[in-house]
């Protein structure tokens, strides 16, 4: 779990894709240090509405290897950019129901300021790059894959589509 | 070699995988044109995806070897 970066500096790394429940405390307690006098988080949770529609359920699905290395990427790059302790950067998969973690991203460091735009630009990148996808089921029995040109979003009843594994 | 699909471009082009032929030297921009001309109903979402490969973004330009492993990655919904 600690990762020389940058620089050669060591800090606490967590970098999970997860199919289960996002474990916050466990996680915060990781990237914890005694050097460090603040952390902070940012935790994306799932909503019930999206553009005007009710949200039934959402899911996840990622490209993994390449979202694992490239998470991996975003943490050293913030550690690169701020004097950081500690990163976690967690991302669930799967189905997630309204109201649970979809993604969480903390840093720790010396200095409120560095861990808050370190927090800040984590999600940012995240959100900007990594090859994770979120596909909302509606109440209404339409689904989307958020994201694509409106002439693109799929209208059919929402079925899981089988993937093969890789 | 391996192309992979996701989400949108996935649904579009039916299969979360292909296996493609492909000649020595072939483009990204070649292999996009290709894929297009087969699966004409996915040509916006691949116009308007990205593409990796072996894990990481890479230009129209680049060139393709045997055994590299690619993706087509439409626009991304994380976070």
């Amino acid at each position: 779990m600690a990762r020389i970066g940058p620089g050669d500096r060591v800090y606490r790394l967590i970098v999970e894709l997860t199919r289960k429940p996002i474990d916050r405390d466990r996680i915060l307690r990781a990237i914890e240090s005694d050097a460090a006098g603040a952390i902070a988080a940012f935790v994306g949770t799932v909503r019930d509405h999206h553009s005007g529609r009710s949200v039934r359920e959402l899911a996840y699905e990622a490209y993994e290897s390449m979202a694992l290395r490239l998470m991996t990427a975003i943490a050293d790059e913030m550690t690169r950019k701020w004097p950081l302790s500690g990163v976690a950067l967690v991302h669930r998969l799967g189905n997630v129901p309204i109201g649970e973690a979809s993604v969480l991203v903390a840093v720790s460091s010396a200095h409120r300021a560095h861990a808050f735009e370190a927090c800040r630009h984590g999600i940012e990148r995240i959100k900007a790059d990594v090859p994770i996808w979120k596909r909302e089921s509606y109440v209404d029995g339409t689904s989307t894959w958020v994201g694509t040109e409106p002439a693109a979003a799929s209208l059919r009843p929402s079925a899981a589509p089988k993937a093969t594994a890789r | 070699m391996r192309v992979l699909f996701f989400a949108s471009v996935k649904d579009a082009i039916g299969a979360d995988q292909l296996n493609l032929e492909l000649p020595e030297g072939t483009s990204i921009a070649e292999m996009r044109d290709r894929l297009k001309g087969r699966f004409g109903r996915a040509a916006p979402h691949i116009d308007g995806s990205r593409v990796a490969v072996n894990a990481a973004f890479a230009e129209d330009p680049s060139v393709l070897k045997d055994g590299d492993e690619v993706a087509v990655i439409p626009p991304v919904s994380g976070g």
